[in-house]
């Protein structure tokens, strides 16, 4: 059936403001937190261009201490709370849970929409909190410096991620009941794509982390607003039961931001590779397992925190064995390539790159956990070159990777592929020449949230600026094609890449309702290499 | 096919519907006993470490008003659950007049609670500059009124809720929405309902009765 332009589809099926605003189809909604947490990307990275313009030179010339400090602190805020946490859930997750579960909507469209605006609101507290001044005291918030000493912003952006928190909560829940109650007939458990059970993972952590920082920050909220002292130790209060309570979701929150992407990394592997993902059930556990784990092993951001050392050598163990479900994934995934018919695609870029970087951030994962050589460099570049490998090599890498796979599907429209790869050429150049430099300036010892530095390390921050500015051509190239695409592109076929998946039986873009009659699942998932019939 | 107008377009049936809601519902109680969770650590840190202020400050709450609003929160989940019975037996007198007496009750919790926070602010122990406290560890009392606050406060913001829930239940009972077929809301309204008695069932021995002799 080929698609004739008049088909009326989610996109065409309504028009106007409105429309969009009050719209209750996944897909749209998925849309809507597309271009709002893109918006909020571009100001994360604005905050990063200014980081690293300072530190170009060893001197404080650019910029002074203090807006320094609200510069890393509005970069970590925007970057965690308003891109990364709801980067693939929020927008893919929501886009492609339903189709690719084989049903019409999430279990509760409303809520979905609500969830949006939650998103929404908490997002214009935070940015008045930054136009009107901005906030010091790192994303982390730790007391009795945020409550006591800063003279910033920081009860206005407390609300605002208390409030965002809640749309993050929202979008668990609503995942969680769909995965349960909304399967389509013949779609067991284990027939479900990976990307589900990597979303199914994540709601977890969602539903259990969120509230926990939601009621701390709640704590720091009506500490500085009515001078209580909960964490004060000048009042007997104990910062170190916050720094307890924010990692206790903090850390998990690092695999909410990771595990949609591994979910991503499954489906695109697979796909260029031509074969069935090797060890379906490995990967699919590996995620649960994950979700449980990161909330064991939150104490490792506290080795130097007079936390007891009995309890620092359980959490380090504890952090070790997050590598193993990790490594599964990593090995799977490998094995997958292995004698498959492999062609390299832009997302299969994208995909690859994530291997490599994500495998590196993991291993130096395993540096920082062990107590002794975290306690050599803790708070140096070692610690933000390690979560930018993580974060960015790995979440934004497959987001990346995500958007590009999928976006035939999203808007029916092909972009330039030739641009797409040098798109991900430049930012895997650019994203290794910004932060390998970081390792080794941690290892030397040049602590992290400083504006100034010693003359010995400038080569090596030098050299992470000019990578960092080829990585922000790589992000913005894309913005270019994509949205040139969208009134340029080729039309897109119902399934370009030849990819299985229930959401590549339905037109690009899908209809409101997603597929005209509900479909049955007969076998398991990624039956490659697909048979000719089964190619749309 | 009498109930197909109450299935919303996303479901096959009421009975998907049905199951959908009901596992929203437990879900979000998860996140509530999350929510209450961190405040629950940061008691229990805060009174093992201050055992001697806690015990001390706990004497300036009213344990016999804390003893009554108990009895009166059990009654309410007691007309909650008869509430949820009638709906499903299809009976809807019954229903609304279950929910007006959980309304009933739970506002009667809330103006006693209100009673005892207006108690507290004439005794000067509303936490921050006005803060009084008799005794060497005024400190380490603030600490634990702030908590005091912090968690029943919230707790009563959830009956407030809950309040609302219910009345909007009412309405729609009254109004004949409900059936022995289709009354899941009214059921996962008593979830919720019975949810925030349970929290009070723990709050009540941590903040009044421990240390009491």
């Amino acid at each position: 059936m080929e698609t004739a332009p008049k088909r009326t589809n989610y996109l065409n099926a309504d028009y106007g403001i409105r429309s969009w605003l009050l719209t209750l189809d996944h897909k749209r909604i998925g849309i809507l937190y597309l271009i709002s947490i893109t918006l909020m990307f571009l100001l994360g990275s604005l905050f990063a261009v200014l980081i690293r313009l300072e530190l170009l030179t060893p001197a404080g010339d650019f910029v002074q201490a203090d807006t320094y400090n609200k510069l890393f602190t509005m970069h970590g805020i925007v970057m965690i709370f308003f891109f990364l946490v709801p980067s693939i859930p929020a927008v893919l997750g929501n886009f492609l849970l339903p189709l690719m579960i084989g049903a019409r909507d999430l279990a509760f469209p409303r809520l979905n929409l609500m969830s949006w605006y939650v998103y929404m609101v908490g997002g214009i507290f935070t940015l008045w909190a930054i136009i009107t001044g901005g906030v010091d005291t790192g994303w982390t918030f730790y007391t009795p410096y945020s409550t006591t000493a800063s003279h910033s912003n920081v009860l206005m952006t407390a609300v605002g991620i208390f409030i965002t928190g809640f749309s993050s909560i929202l979008t668990g829940l609503n995942f969680i009941v769909t995965i349960h109650t909304m399967r389509a007939p013949g779609l067991t458990w284990f027939r479900l794509p990976l990307f589900v059970w990597a979303h199914y993972a994540t709601s977890l952590i969602m539903i259990l982390g969120t509230p926990v920082v939601a009621i701390t920050i709640f704590l720091v909220g009506i500490e500085r607003a009515f001078g209580l002292g909960i964490f004060d130790p000048a009042l007997g209060g104990d910062p170190i039961l916050f720094q307890h309570l924010f990692w206790f979701y903090s850390h998990p929150a690092v695999y909410i931001m990771i595990l949609p992407s591994m979910g991503v990394i499954s489906e695109i592997i697979t796909c260029f590779a031509r074969k069935r993902i090797f060890g379906y059930e490995f990967i699919a556990v590996s995620s649960l397992a994950i979700a449980v784990f990161g909330f064991l092993v939150w104490g490792h951001h506290m080795f130097t925190s007079s936390q007891s050392v009995y309890a620092a050598m359980i959490f380090s163990i504890l952090s070790f064995a997050v590598a193993i479900p990790s490594a599964v994934k990593v090995f799977n995934w490998t094995a997958t390539l292995y004698k498959g018919s492999i062609s390299f695609e832009a997302p299969m870029l994208f995909a690859m790159g994530f291997i490599g970087l994500f495998t590196i951030g993991g291993l130096t994962g395993l540096f920082l956990a062990s107590l002794g050589l975290d306690v050599h460099v803790h708070d140096t570049y070692f610690v933000v070159a390690h979560f930018h490998y993580i974060m960015v090599g790995g979440a934004l890498m497959g987001y990346l990777g995500a958007i590009h796979f999928w976006w035939p599907k999203m808007t029916g429209r092909m972009y330039s592929e030739w641009a797409a790869k040098v798109s991900a050429v430049l930012v895997f150049v650019g994203f290794n020449l910004t932060f390998f430099p970081q390792f080794v300036l941690g290892y030397l010892g040049m602590p992290r949230r400083y504006h100034a530095y010693p003359d010995e390390f400038q080569v090596l921050n030098v050299m992470s600026t000019t990578g960092a500015s080829i990585l922000g051509l790589g992000y913005l190239v894309p913005l270019c094609y994509l949205t040139w695409s969208l009134w340029r592109g080729p039309l897109a076929s119902a399934n370009p890449w030849k990819a299985a998946g229930l959401e590549w039986t339905t037109p690009s873009p899908p209809p409101t309702e997603n597929f005209e009659t509900t479909p049955v699942v007969e076998e398991e998932a990624y039956t490659y290499p697909l048979k000719e019939a089964e190619v749309v | 096919m009498s109930s197909s107008t109450t299935v919303a377009h996303q479901f096959d049936d009421a009975a998907q519907q049905k199951r959908a809601s009901t596992l929203g519902m437990w879900v979000f109680l998860v996140t509530e006993v999350m929510m209450f969770g961190g405040l629950f650590t940061a008691y229990v840190v805060y009174r093992s470490l201050y055992p001697e202020a806690f015990a001390q400050a706990s004497h300036h709450l009213n344990a016999e008003l804390g003893a009554a609003n108990t009895l009166v929160l059990l009654g309410s989940s007691l007309t909650m659950a008869l509430a949820v019975r009638s709906a499903q037996l299809g009976k809807r007198a019954g229903t609304v007049i279950g929910l007006i007496a959980t309304i009933v009750l739970g506002s009667v919790f809330l103006g006693v609670k209100a009673y005892e926070y207006s108690h507290k602010f004439h005794e000067n122990l509303i936490p921050g500059p006005s803060f009084v406290f008799p005794g060497s560890e005024a400190d380490h009392a603030q600490l634990f009124f702030s908590l005091y606050f912090a968690m029943t406060g919230l707790h009563a913001l959830h009956m407030v809720i809950g309040v609302g829930i219910l009345g909007t239940l009412t309405v729609m009972a009254a109004r004949k929405r409900f059936s022995a077929e289709y009354h899941n809301p009214v059921e996962i309204g008593g979830l919720y309902w019975h949810f925030v008695d349970i929290v009070w069932i723990y709050l009540f021995p941590l903040l009044y009765l421990l240390g009491r002799h």
